[in-house]
This record gives C-alpha cells, sequence and structure tokens, in this order.
C-alpha cells in the first residue's frame, strides 16, 4: 500500500473523532485556578451551600499537594492555562430534537443516538461542562430506577443520599488531580438501582469535549441497593487541538450486597489530552464488580480503577486493553483490595504498543490479615508492534494473610514476523495481516463488550494499524 | 507455447551470511506435479520460503518467475493474489483468530472480493467434511492447541479454500499417522487439475504413494542434483539417497 493511500485513510477516518464543533460556548470562566474562580462555577451551578464550601476545601488540598510522583512526566500540562468550567450553549434536554444542531451533528457523526435507539436503557451526554442531553426508558424508569446528571441529583429527591457518597470513596486528599477534582468538577451522572431490580440493557453516558485548553472534570456516582444489577457503559472523545487538554473525571461505584455491576469504558480522547481519571469501586458481600476498559486516546494516562472488596465473597473482574501509538504514554492498570473473607479478583489485562508508544501496566493487590481464602489471579500480556515502542509491567503485591492463592503471570513480546509472513502467504496485506493479529490479541477483552463497541473497538484498531503514519 | 508457471532460474538464497541455496534452476507447468526430495537441511524449505516470498530468506542472485513475471521482489501477499500459496511445515498458531473468519479474509484479499458469509460457511463446511475435519475447527482459533495433523489437514482446508495455481506443500505429511497422511493425499488429488501444479517437498515416500507424480527433483549441495520420474522415489526408499548418488545429472 503506498504512503498516500495511508494518509488517505488517516485523514478520512481520525476526522470523526477529531473533528471540532463548531459552536461557541455560553459562558466559560477565566483560565487558572483561584478561589474567585471556584466561586464563579458554584454560582453558575448554584451549588448547594456544603458543595461550595466543599470545592473551596478541595482547593485548599490541591495548592499544598504535589503531583505524583510515578507514571509519566506531565510537564506538558499547565494549570494556568486550564479553563476549568465551560458551559455549552444549550440547556439539557431530554428530547434530542431540542439538542442544538451543532452540538447534536457532533454526536449524530460519533452515533451516539443510533446507539439509544438500537437497545440503551437510557443515554447521557455531556458536552465540555455540562450535560447536554439525558433520558432514560420509562420502563426502567419505573423500576425506580434513577439516571439523572449530577447537578439534578445535588437538588433533587436524592440529594442527601449523594451528599453522603459524594468523594467518600475517593476523597480530595488521595491525590492532586482528585483535589482538583473536588475544586472544579461540574457534569456526570447518578445512578441509583434500588433493591431487588435488575436493569438488563445497558445505561450510557457519553463524553464529549469540544473546548480547547479546557479541563473536564465529570463525576459519576452509582449506587446499586442489594440484589440489584446494572450495566454502564461511558465512552470518550475530544477533537484534536495543539493545546494541552485535561480530563479529571472521578467515578465512584458502589456495589451493594449480592448485587453486580458491569462498567465499561471505550476512551478515545485526542492525541493532546492528560487523562488523569479516578475510578473506585466498593463491594459488599457477595457483590460483583466487572470493569472492561479500552484505552486509546490521550497524550499521557493515568488510570488504575480501583476495587474495594469488602464483604465476604465479593468479587471483582477487570479485563482492559491499552494501544499506545506515536507519542502516548499510558500508564493504566488496577488495584484491587481484598478485606473480606473469600474475596476473589480476577485481572486480565492487554497493551499494544506501536510507533513509539509507551504503555505500562501497574498491578496493584493487597490482601489485609483478615481476607482468608481470597483467590487472586492476574495475567498481563503485552505485544510490541516494532523495536522503538515500550511495554513495562508493574506488580505491587501485599499479602498480609496466609490464606491466599495468588496467580500473578506477565507476558511481554514482539509481534511475529513469521506469523505476519504467514498471513500474508494467504494474500492479506502488510496492515491487514497485523491488524488481525492484533485484533485477535485483544479479541478476549472485545467479546466482553456489547457488540457495537467491540465493532468500534476493532474499528480503532484497524485505524492504528492501517492509519500509523504520524 | 505458454509460459510455465513456475519458472526458478539461477537462484541463491542466503540466511545472515550463510548462501543455503546455490543457482538452482526448477521448471514447472501447469497439469504438473514435482517432487523435491533431500536430506534433512538441504535447503528443501528454503526454496519453498523463496518462491513464496518469506521475509527471513535473502534472494541474493537470480530470479523467480510466476506466469511469465518476475516476482522475486514481491510481496508474499502479492505472490498470493498471483496464485501461489505454501502450505507450511510449522504453521503459525494466530490467537483470537478463528479458522473461519481468517478464510474468509484470506479468500476475500486472494478473489478481491469478501464471499458472503452464507455461501462461504456452506463451503467451508463441505470442505471440512471432505478432510474429516470436525466443523467445531471453524469456530476454533487458528492452529491454536491444534495437533500436528489438524494442523495440516487446516492447512489442506486453505489450500482447498484459496485454490491457487501452485501449491508448495512443505513436509505436508511430517508428524502424520497413515490414515491422516490418506486424508491429505485425497485432499491434494481433489485439488490437482489441469490448469494448476503442486510442487510437493517430503523426505518420505508415504504421501506420494496415492499422487501421480510426473518429476523427482533431489537437492543437494545447494542445487538439483538429479531430475527422473516417479520411479526415483521407490528407489530412493529402498536405498537411501546413496543409491541414487551415481545418477547426477548436474
Amino acid at each position: 500500500m503506498s504512503a498516500r493511500e495511508l494518509t488517505e485513510y488517516e485523514e478520512y477516518s481520525r476526522e470523526v473523532y477529531d473533528r471540532k464543533g463548531t459552536d461557541a460556548p455560553k459562558f466559560q470562566v477565566k483560565s487558572g485556578l483561584t478561589p474567585e474562580i471556584i466561586s464563579t462555577i458554584s454560582d453558575e451551578k448554584r451549588d448547594p451551600d456544603w458543595m461550595r464550601a466543599f470545592r473551596l476545601q478541595s482547593l485548599e488540598i490541591y495548592e499544598r499537594t504535589a503531583l505524583p510522583t510515578w507514571g509519566y512526566p506531565l510537564d506538558g500540562l499547565d494549570m494556568a492555562n486550564i479553563v476549568t468550567y465551560v458551559r455549552p450553549d444549550a440547556r439539557q434536554s431530554h428530547d434530542w430534537d431540542t439538542v442544538p444542531d451543532e452540538i447534536k451533528n457532533t454526536f449524530e457523526a460519533l452515533g451516539i443516538p443510533e446507539a439509544e435507539r438500537t437497545g440503551l436503557a437510557g443515554v447521557g451526554a455531556q458536552y465540555d461542562s455540562e450535560v447536554v442531553y439525558h433520558s432514560i426508558k420509562q420502563e426502567v424508569a419505573d423500576l425506580g430506577v434513577v439516571y439523572t446528571d449530577m447537578d439534578s441529583a445535588l437538588r433533587g429527591e436524592y440529594a442527601e443520599m449523594v451528599r453522603e457518597h459524594f468523594m467518600k470513596l475517593l476523597p480530595a486528599t488521595e491525590h492532586k488531580f482528585l483535589a482538583l477534582h473536588g475544586a472544579v468538577w461540574s457534569g456526570g451522572s447518578f445512578v441509583y438501582v434500588p433493591d431487588g431490580v435488575a436493569v438488563d440493557i445497558p445505561l450510557q453516558s457519553y463524553f464529549r469535549f469540544n473546548a480547547a485548553g479546557a479541563g473536564q472534570f465529570e463525576h459519576t456516582l452509582i449506587i446499586l441497593g442489594k440484589n440489584a444489577s446494572l450495566h454502564f457503559i461511558e465512552g470518550c472523545s475530544a477533537p484534536k487541538y495543539n493545546v494541552a487538554n485535561l480530563h479529571a473525571g472521578c467515578v465512584e461505584l458502589y456495589v451493594g450486597e449480592g448485587s453486580r455491576l458491569r462498567y465499561s469504558t471505550i476512551e478515545n480522547w485526542s492525541r493532546n489530552m492528560y487523562n488523569l481519571n479516578s475510578k473506585r469501586a466498593t463491594v459488599e458481600r457477595g457483590g460483583t464488580i466487572e470493569w472492561v476498559s479500552g484505552s486509546f486516546g490521550s497524550h499521557t494516562s493515568f488510570l488504575y480503577p480501583m476495587s474495594i472488596l469488602r464483604g465476604d465473597d465479593a468479587r471483582c473482574e477487570y479485563t482492559g486493553i491499552t494501544f499506545a501509538g506515536a507519542g502516548q504514554e499510558l500508564d493504566t492498570g488496577t488495584q484491587v483490595a481484598h478485606i473480606g473473607r473469600n474475596t476473589s479478583s480476577r485481572i486480565s489485562a492487554k497493551s499494544i504498543s506501536k510507533n513509539g508508544g509507551k504503555s505500562t501496566f501497574r498491578g496493584g493487590i493487597t490482601v489485609s490479615e483478615n481476607a482468608e481464602g481470597s483467590r487472586i489471579s492476574v495475567s498481563c500480556d503485552s505485544l510490541m508492534l516494532d523495536s522503538e515502542s515500550r511495554s513495562d509491567t508493574v506488580p505491587v503485591i501485599d499479602v498480609r494473610c496466609d490464606d491466599t492463592d495468588i496467580g500473578y503471570e506477565a507476558k511481554i513480546g514482539r509481534i511475529s514476523e513469521q506469523s505476519i509472513y504467514y498471513l500474508m502467504s494467504r494474500g492479506l496485506s502488510e496492515n491487514d495481516a497485523k491488524g488481525m493479529i492484533v485484533g485477535g490479541f485483544a479479541e478476549p477483552i472485545s467479546k466482553e463488550l456489547p457488540l457495537e463497541y467491540a465493532v468500534e473497538m476493532n474499528r480503532l484498531i484497524s485505524l492504528e494499524i492501517t492509519g500509523g503514519v504520524s | 507455447m505458454t509460459k510455465p508457471l513456475l519458472d526458478v532460474r539461477n537462484l541463491h538464497v542466503n540466511v545472515g551470511e550463510k548462501l543455503i541455496l546455490r543457482g538452482l534452476n526448477l521448471t514447472v507447468n501447469a497439469g504438473e506435479t514435482h517432487v523435491i526430495m533431500g536430506q534433512n537441511g538441504s535447503g528443501k524449505s528454503t526454496l519453498a520460503a523463496a518462491i513464496m516470498g518469506s521475509p527471513m530468506f535473502d534472494v541474493s542472485d537470480g530470479t523467480v518467475e510466476f506466469l511469465g513475471e518476475d516476482i522475486t521482489r514481491l510481496s508474499p501477499d502479492k505472490r498470493a493474489k498471483l496464485g501461489v500459496f505454501l502450505s507450511f511445515q510449522n504453521p503459525e498458531e494466530i490467537p483470537g483468530v478463528t479458522v473461519e473468519n481468517f478464510l474468509r479474509a484470506a479468500v476475500g484479499a486472494v478473489t478481491g472480493e469478501t464471499p458472503r458469509l452464507f455461501k462461504f460457511q456452506k463451503e467451508l463446511f463441505a470442505k471440512m467434511d471432505e478432510l474429516g475435519l470436525d466443523r467445531v475447527y471453524a469456530s476454533r482459533e487458528l492452529n491454536v492447541g491444534f495437533s500436528g495433523g489438524e494442523k495440516k489437514k487446516t492447512e489442506i482446508l486453505q489450500l482447498l479454500m484459496l485454490n491457487p495455481k501452485l501449491a508448495i506443500l512443505d513436509e505436508a505429511d511430517s508428524g502424520l499417522d497413515v490414515d491422516a497422511v490418506r486424508v491429505v493425499s485425497d485432499g491434494i488429488n481433489k485439488y490437482r487439475n489441469a490448469d494448476n501444479a503442486m510442487l510437493i517437498i517430503t523426505h518420505n515416500q508415504r504421501l506420494v504413494d496415492d499422487i501421480k507424480v510426473d518429476y523427482v527433483h533431489v537437492l543437494d549441495d545447494k542445487h538439483i542434483t538429479l531430475t527422473g520420474g516417479a520411479e526415483l522415489i521407490s528407489r530412493i526408499a529402498d536405498g537411501g539417497f546413496a543409491a541414487v548418488h551415481g545418477d547426477i545429472t548436474e
């Protein structure tokens, strides 16, 4: 295939994600961070008093907290230049037809309303700092399921529940970007599934980031009562700019006794994004958290969803894939804390690096003194597509209980020239052969995704392989 | 006269500094079956790989022509599209890719048109039945966890589905029991016709017992030292390569 064909493919296909909307925001704060800017955000959002105080306190924590000392450098990120709040020129709507055309066109190009028509229980769409669209199927709402934007949740019927849980799992003191989140967060979703309710079809939130040099700080809070179940999907993308953008979202998941929550993410931020996101779940007795995570975009990512297996017999599964292309430094992984007895975790992580991309997997496991009978299985598999790329795995294991069964397996390899030759001898071009091998490598992850996301993931992989000219 | 299917002229092949083939000549016409015999390490597999275009070998001199076109520098996929096929001695395992999806993509790549799912599946199952390959293998990951015999049958399945002009079979019978060898030779006989040709690489005679062979070449000292008819096979089987050593023609 000639270089020209590759370039056209790249331009054509990446354009769907990288294109910026042409709408002008309704309101945005000045760049940088001061108590005045934080108060302006509170004013704009008509925060309750406790949230107003919470934001200012978080700002104080932010100011006295140092940058993380692990992971890839964050030199390209200058907080003085980040705009923390950008309100689109749209009121939140429950009717797709009333969403402004410019914003609607962006989401339509990404296939969002189409996804809703083809089998979701509810959809939320956030544009820059605010949610512009939220809907839930009536039959799901009738079961008592709440799916709403966080602003409404802060003031509505569940205000007390939100206050009790907000940044309790992930406190502002944990690291600098959580403190930042506490100060400037906006947007995101609140979900509550009552006892005994199983939501059979997924809920989905899509985060689209349009403004240049801005930050997105959405907060997702999901609470499952006892014996409930839910599949929640989040998708993320943003157009490409030459200035750094920052995403420091926060996801807090509370899984009640005997409940099951699956949280799936396909993240495809543009290559100027610093994705410093925090996610954590706590699981009560007999409950299950399943993370499915695909990280394709961003310039730099720090992302380690954590599962706290608090109750006896609680379980977690983490299935993740990271694809680092040219110029990308993706530091991902997962953490599990085994606290209850007979808790189990199964971690399966894959990473692919290409054209000098760097990928690091961190697996952090702690088993407390009382977590007798815990079972842990970690498998981590890295594939490098060329000799310039880099892949590391960093296991951190702290076991304080003798009665623990732990298996940890890590493999790092380069894509096999012989395998590429074998497929090419059957007529596949070099790119198609590599795409097939990488797609097969990713298959254990893609089969965990809902069909349309698996299709999107395969599309992103073939885009990475065939459009790899930088 | 029509152009030969395969015309190898003065072929020199290196792996790194090491010369494996030196001045090898070979011509294969449509409708012919050729057998290449030779001791282990004589360069038989290197010849197969050089015709297919393996990147692990370096053609330092000479040419490979296919239907009159010089393919010496073509990538393996372009050779496959022209009609060259190699059944691998050690087929690669490709995790996460099913036999069916792989073969459908391969047929699409070679013919330029991805076959319709239902029609393709029907043909695939029919060929699998002929080869005694359980249909569940269509949804197994390509060669992953396959026994030696299953791998070889899957190579023959690919041969039948892709229907190339030239099939090179590199040790298609190694590691197979008697019944499996018969299945493979049956498959080969189903493939062959007046318009295509075969180049069979083997160091034992079992596979070619049931196949009509036109020419036998002995590969020794980095080139073909002897060419004869099917009778060479039994002479080598009975007396080893020493039995034919005095017949050297080149």
